[in-house]
């Protein structure tokens, strides 16, 4: 197994434990916890390419892996900006008790 | 597979395993720290010096205070009385197993036409900064512009109402 | 002979190598090095609570420790073996596991920042191509440490201590990576070593130390603001002000633990200041050129004590700052000044040499501090405070 498989086989590994813990977790928090821990992986899977791909002067996977850093973070601080508005107006923050559209 | 591949591999996905198991979301929040670190290493493995030390300095530094803010703010230390997994706990977890079982079969089956080991790219920060001024401006700005729409954004979504326009 | 003294460390590192096989000399090299690192700054840190300890005493007229040694001299030790001694008691609630960790992770993140900074000629540890950022990401982890300490001992106090701690850090990170970029920008590489390299010229005997330009001044004043603020050193120390919050995040610490952190608060401010000479002061550059002949980690530990003697100046003088007059200093004055600032060295880069761009840069920045100090003094907000975003 080349290196390059075993660094794409954690990504998918991570990937996974992260999209179970956002599909099975009640608070909203956990639930951005696995979402940034998906993001983290895709960026993995982004250096583990450039590094063993083709062309690694061009910087391409790199670049990619940097902007979604910012991204991601600017994503994570909006999203538990979200969090902390719903709190306050539903008291709580536990997602399977928010199943109606209406306030 | 190095030994170094295989102990920073065990640090993360542990990491990344606390961080949705454990019953504290304080604790979740931490290990979660744990797993960025992991990751940042593997970037260092990688010879991608940059985007490691940019990953412990947003992630680490940013992200992860984040998180424990939010989690501090919502009350969200005190341990749920239904339990911390939700009622369809089950179909989650067999979406995520079966969404590992699909990356793992298309990974092992296409690792024969996998690049092998490759020598180590000498990228310093003046190209990183080169190619950012020069080929990759646009996104450059573009980002600027979101985490600037992003800051204000969650300011405002975050503030009290003001007490007459309710 | 002169060159010898200079390199005297790199050549004693050298010698205890050249005993091993040639596989291992390497890896026994760094071992070497790290390990002076770990022994050299702990004795630093004793030298420095006498220094604090005595110079606080004289500053506020009165003695300071005078028993134990000559002048006190041997109270560091005394203080050591008094902290060794002492019960670790940890609180029946606390959290155990982040409770014993945060304070090896706030002496770790604190040690590691010394890995970039050149101490002499030839003397750094790591020299890496992005040492700036590995300096930063290590000082954004120490933030982690304190969170973790103020919040796993289920102390208000403690948590209060942590939130406020941690909230000033993270304003006045941006102020010292800011003020940082303006260097980083005149040198050109975000290598430590190069940006020393790049200031040790000199024009008739005078060093080309960025601290001796308008843009360097004004950056390195913020530095030092922002220095002291992520230090958690007065007059900016709120979150451990003992009259207002007991000790802070550390409330709960006692015996080893305690000194742990005193160790971890001193070794940050170490590296911060050894982080200030290097990107203003010239690092291990000589102050005069005929003064070239003394060994360059004599200078470079000379300017991290007097900034040391500084930050200790600073304690004793100045009145504490309440938290909310400490951000609101950094975002609405000190931010945009530093964003001025790297616009003022940009101008002085493009200006070509002369004694026209002193002039411009110069006029630039006093205008704008004055503008700026004259407005914020015209506000005088009297009436009942109302924080509409920090609910």
């Amino acid at each position: 197994m080349t290196p390059l498989a075993g660094y794409l086989l954690v990504a998918a590994l991570i990937f996974s434990i992260g999209l179970a813990g956002a599909l099975t977790r009640r608070n909203a928090i956990l639930v951005l916890i696995g979402i940034e821990l998906m993001l983290n992986a895709a960026n993995l899977n982004l250096i583990a390419f450039w590094r063993y791909g083709p062309h690694p002067e061009l910087l391409t996977g790199m670049m990619f892996a940097i902007f979604s850093i910012a991204v991601a973070a600017a994503e994570a601080a909006v999203g538990l900006g979200l969090v902390i508005s719903i709190h306050r107006h539903a008291k709580t923050t536990d997602l399977d008790q928010m199943n109606r559209m209406k306030g | 597979m190095s030994l170094v591949f295989y102990l920073i591999a065990a640090l993360t996905v542990a990491g990344g395993l606390a961080s949705m198991v454990l019953k504290n979301t304080v604790h979740c929040a931490l290990a979660l720290t744990v797993a960025f670190a992991g990751l940042a290493l593997f970037f260092l493995n990688l010879d991608a010096q940059f985007a490691g030390f940019a990953q412990i300095l947003v992630y680490i530094g940013a992200v992860a205070i984040l998180v424990v803010f939010a989690i501090l703010l919502t009350k969200g230390s005190e341990t749920p009385k239904d339990g911390v997994f939700s009622r369809t706990w089950l179909a989650g977890l067999a979406v995520a197993a079966a969404v590992f079982a699909v990356l793992g079969w298309a990974i092992l089956h296409t690792a024969p036409m996998l690049p092998g080991a490759t020598p180590a790219p000498a990228v310093t920060v003046e190209q990183i900064g080169q190619a950012l001024i020069g080929r990759y401006v646009l996104p450059l700005e573009i980002v600027a512009v979101l985490l600037t729409a992003a800051l204000i954004g969650a300011v405002i979504v975050a503030m009290h109402e003001k007490e007459g326009t309710k | 002979m002169i060159r010898n003294l200079d390199q005297i460390f790199v050549l004693l590192q050298h010698w205890l190598v050249s005993f091993l096989a040639a596989a291992w000399q390497g890896a026994a090299g760094v071992l070497i090095n790290a390990a002076a690192i770990v022994c050299v700054f702990p004795a630093l840190f004793a030298v420095a609570v006498w220094l604090e300890r005595k110079g606080l005493g004289r500053m506020q007229n009165r003695l300071g420790p005078n028993r134990v040694g000559p002048y006190g001299l041997l109270q560091p030790i005394a203080d050591g073996i008094k902290s060794l001694t002492k019960e670790d008691i940890v609180p029946l609630s606390a959290d155990t596991v982040v409770h014993f960790l945060a304070p090896v992770l706030l002496v770790v993140t604190a040690f590691m920042g010394f890995a970039v900074l050149p101490m002499g000629r030839n003397m750094v540890l790591v020299d890496l191509d992005a040492g700036l950022l590995f300096y930063f990401a290590m000082g954004a982890s120490t933030e982690l440490a304190v969170f973790m300490a103020g919040w796993s001992s289920r102390n208000k106090y403690s948590l209060l201590g942590a939130m406020r701690a941690v909230a000033q850090m993270i304003s006045y990170e941006v102020v010292l990576l800011l003020s940082s970029v303006a260097v980083v920008m005149m040198a050109g590489s975000l290598s430590l070593t190069k940006i020393v390299e790049a200031q040790n010229h000199y024009t008739w005997g005078f060093p080309h130390w960025y601290i001796f330009t308008p843009w360097g001044l004004a950056a390195f004043v913020m530095y030092a603001i922002a220095a002291t603020a992520e230090t958690n050193r007065s007059p900016f120390d709120l979150p451990e002000g003992e009259s207002e919050l007991v000790a802070g995040y550390h409330t709960e610490y006692s015996g080893f633990k305690f000194a742990l952190f005193f160790l971890g608060e001193y070794v940050a401010m170490f590296s911060i200041s050894g982080l200030g000479t290097t990107l203003f002061l010239g690092g291990w550059s000589a102050p005069f050129s005929f003064l070239t002949w003394v060994p360059s980690w004599i200078w470079f530990f000379s300017k991290l004590m007097l900034s040391i003697f500084v930050f200790i100046w600073m304690r004793g003088t100045l009145p504490r700052l309440r938290q909310d007059q400490l951000m609101n200093f950094a975002w609405k004055f000190v931010l945009p000044m530093c964003l001025l600032n790297l616009m003022v060295a940009a101008v002085w880069r493009f200006m070509g040499d002369g004694w026209l761009r002193w002039f411009v840069c110069s006029a630039i920045l006093i205008l704008a501090y004055a503008g700026m100090g004259w407005s914020e003094l015209r506000k005088k907000h009297i009436g009942p405070r109302s924080y509409r975003y920090a609910e």
